[in-house]
């Protein structure tokens, strides 16, 4: 049997293969050489990034545009400390990854040697779970339970940190038939009794509002959540991570809620009597003051994480599972139950729909225009209609992150990418290309400030050397808008570092990569220069000047109720 | 106010440091922690004294059982449960009170450890109340130094431990496929 022996290195690349995992996104090192060596004549493909950071983010772009476990690459100390951010921001968005980092020689542990980190101990508050593994033969069932914890329950990061000695020692490979994790508990199917009192509850209401998030997204629950939404005929939002969860065009949908929600979403969430929370975790930024937040509602909250239900607010009814398997069972128990109580409230929901439409007419999300000079808002209008609620919008931090959210319609999940959670500027760009190796099928936009662009610069290398037609759009306003904005209106304009001056020129930035970059700073050449740069065949940087004191509205003021949006800008009072 | 936890988990490398950080992340104080095998070799018994908000006690527990190594972790706090806990005390005392002490020592069951010319060690254990009452008796005696093993408990109640079967590999992955190609 002497020929089924095989390095570890060899034998990682079999499991990972065995996971259906096509590419990795890396960068290697001192003690990932063995591993680089397997993968020299190995089917798997590697992208080369450009910084360990961008390896995590493009492997989260692949997860967050697929489902499927994305997978990063770094060598030990500061290949392995560079993946930490990435590493967080999946954590925090519950997004599927597994990351490998190569350690120093089992031996060599504990003695500062080169390039040794505490690898394992630096990622534990960062993961879902992590690995260190010193023996060859634990290789195998650790990478395969990796993948099964990143990629169930409630999704999320898995590091698995691998010593250079089992990269190069030699095993006898047999693959994993079986995971065994006693203490890891999935929790998927809901309690029978309590959707039916769900169902009882949602028919009892009056003024019911459906509150969907990323966890329907990651639960493949668009199709069961849109079902659910018209059966019960109820508005619905989505939140940040959950835009496309509804397609942004169904006549039940009303927006984003929250800090930057729309007027009537945050209305409908202030008077709404019933909640109906799915795959949300009433994150500080959707609440506002959480003790002003839907005071008369009642709150059905599904999850698949018991420790996400009543921690923010209290669930009248929890029903912990996925929502792919509650839904369909909770709309069972809503027909079996329409017969004798749908019609009870209908007047009351009819009454309900009205007050939503009032708010909705009263205060829309209105792209604004001007004749001089080009609206950040206009700019999202025209990407908006380009891609027809069909594009990956990868994004990054910023405002114009919140107007691409307010703006851009998603008619599917999947579409829109963006840190929600950890709001990692330099998110977009990297994550833009993993989403563009996972859908070469798809139009994907990088939507991202002046700022954060300058911060994923180097990724342009890997995107001309992978040829990834991405259309990279940045919104300059020349500067750190959002911290701008919040300057503006909570330090009196005391605009403290945030001006950013000396932005690269990108008609030669992008020459220099070999590919196609302009400006626009005209508002009558915008669309004719976007419709170009998705015309291309290549990538395309596009530097759109914006007007530079635009500020993102509606906004709740941290720490406000968010029915006290603040709607527009002081207006200029006339003498 | 103060919770007891009691823990079972993987004996496996960085269990501990997970429950620590775990508790030192979401802002919990940790104020004693025990920690040791149990019959099963490959198990830890952990017994954790936090100071948490009363509110937040189903949130730390919740949080605990997220931890893939925690097979299982339950709030003993308000019984069914015996908490034990060991001090050892070493008091300094004059001459003319140390058949006083000895005494004291007898009432609460203490045992003496060691003894000098300055003074005794003496070992006792009982519910941590009784614990705070011995120690603030023989300060009364003299100067003392004290070590406290922390509370170590044992619940009393037939909570059936649940433990997750094995799943075959890849049965996740295709599930998950399956799913996306539903959508
Ligand atoms: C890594 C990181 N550093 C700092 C911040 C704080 N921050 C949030 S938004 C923002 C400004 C982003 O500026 P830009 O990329 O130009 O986008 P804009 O807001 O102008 O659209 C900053 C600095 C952050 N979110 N992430
Ligand atoms: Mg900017």
């Amino acid at each position: 049997m002497s020929s089924n022996l095989l390095s570890g290195a060899k034998i990682l690349l079999n499991c990972l293969a065995r996971e259906n995992v096509e590419c990795i996104f890396g960068y290697p090192g001192g003690v990932t050489l063995p591993l680089y060596d397997a993968l020299y004549d190995h089917t798997i493909k590697h992208v080369l990034v450009r910084h360990e950071e961008n390896a995590a983010f493009a492997a989260q772009g692949y997860a967050r545009a697929t489902g499927k476990v994305g997978v990063c690459c770094a060598t030990s100390g500061p290949g392995a400390t560079n993946l930490v951010t990435g590493l967080v921001d999946a954590m925090m968005d519950s997004i599927p990854i597994v990351a490998l980092t190569g350690q120093v020689s089992t031996k060599l542990i504990g003695s500062d040697a080169f390039q040794e980190a505490d690898t394992f101990g630096i990622t534990r508050p960062a993961t879902k779970h992590n690995f260190l593994v010193k023996n060859i033969a634990d290789l195998p069932q650790v990478i395969h339970e990796a993948f099964y914890i990143a990629a169930t329950g409630r999704p999320g990061p898995v590091l698995v940190d691998v010593t250079k000695d089992v990269f190069q020692a030699q095993a006898h490979y047999s693959p994993v038939t079986e995971i065994h994790l006693p203490g890891y508990k999935v929790y998927s199917e809901g309690h029978g009794g309590q959707i039916r009192r769900a169902a009882q509850m949602i028919w009892e209401a009056e003024r019911p509002f459906v509150y969907a998030g990323g966890g329907v997204i990651a639960g493949n629950a668009s199709r069961e959540l849109v079902s659910l939404v018209e059966q019960i005929d109820a508005p619905a939002v989505c939140t940040l991570m959950g835009l496309g969860a509804i397609p942004a065009e169904h006549k039940n949908f009303i927006s984003m809620p929250g800090m930057h929600g729309s007027y009537a979403a945050n209305m409908g969430m202030t008077h709404t009597d019933l909640i109906i929370a799915l795959g949300v975790r009433f994150d500080d930024r959707v609440t506002g003051r959480l003790a002003a937040f839907a005071p008369h509602a009642k709150v059905i909250h599904v999850d698949v994480d018991p420790a996400e239900i009543s921690k923010n607010r209290a669930a009248d009814l929890p029903i912990v599972g996925d929502v792919k398997r509650v839904l369909p069972k909770l709309s069972a128990e809503l027909q079996s139950l329409a017969g004798e109580m749908k019609a009870k409230n209908a007047a009351a929901r009819q009454a309900w729909w009205r007050q939503i439409r009032d708010w909705r007419e009263e205060h829309p999300l209105t792209a604004e225009r001007s004749e001089t000079e080009i609206k950040p808002q206009h700019l999202m209008a025209e990407i908006d209609r380009l891609s027809g609620g069909r594009a990956i919008v990868a994004s990054d931090v910023g405002q114009h992150q919140m107007w691409a959210a307010q703006l851009v319609r998603f008619n599917e999940p999947r579409l829109w990418i963006n840190s929600g959670g950890l709001g990692s500027m330099g998110f977009g760009l990297p994550a833009a290309i993993g989403a563009q190796f996972a859908r070469p099928d798809k139009l994907v936009f990088a939507v991202v400030g002046d700022g954060g662009f300058q911060m994923s610069i180097p990724e342009l290398a890997t995107i001309a050397y992978y040829g990834l037609p991405i259309k990279i759009v940045v919104m300059n306003n020349g500067y750190l808008g959002m911290v701008r904005q919040w300057q503006e209106l909570f330090y009196n304009n005391r605009l403290s570092q945030v001006e950013l001056s000396c932005f690269p020129d990108v008609e030669k930035l992008a020459g220099a990569y070999g590919f196609t970059g302009r400006t626009v700073d005209d508002v009558r050449e915008l669309a004719k220069a976007l419709e170009e740069a998705v015309g291309d065949a290549g990538p395309y940087l596009l530097n759109v000047k914006v007007s530079p004191f635009e500020n993102v509205f509606p906004m709740v003021p941290a720490g406000g109720a968010i029915n006290e949006m603040v709607l527009r800008p002081p207006q200029p009072v006339e003498a | 106010m103060q919770q007891i936890i009691s823990l079972l988990m993987e004996n496996k490398p960085g269990a501990l440091m997970r429950v620590t950080g775990l508790l030192s992340q979401r802002g919990y104080n940790i104020e004693s922690l025990t920690v040791a095998r149990t019959l099963d070799p490959t198990l830890s018994r952990m017994t954790i004294t936090v100071d948490v908000e009363p509110i937040m006690r189903a949130q730390v527990i919740k949080q605990m059982n997220k931890l893939i190594n925690v097979l299982q972790a339950i709030d003993v706090t308000d019984g069914p449960a015996v908490n034990r806990e060991l001090v050892l005390v070493r008091v300094r005392t004059a001459q003319q009170n140390r058949t006083a002490v000895l005494k004291e020592a007898e009432i609460f069951q203490a045992r003496v450890v060691d003894s000098t010319l300055e003074g005794f060690a003496l070992e006792v254990t009982g519910d941590p109340e009784r614990l705070d009452e011995f120690v603030d008796v023989m300060g009364s005696y003299g100067e003392i130094e004290i070590t406290r093993s922390g509370i170590v408990s044992m619940s009393l109640d037939n909570k059936k431990l649940r433990l997750s079967p094995p799943v075959p590999r890849g049965a996740a992955i295709e599930e998950a496929l399956e799913l996306q190609g539903a959508d």
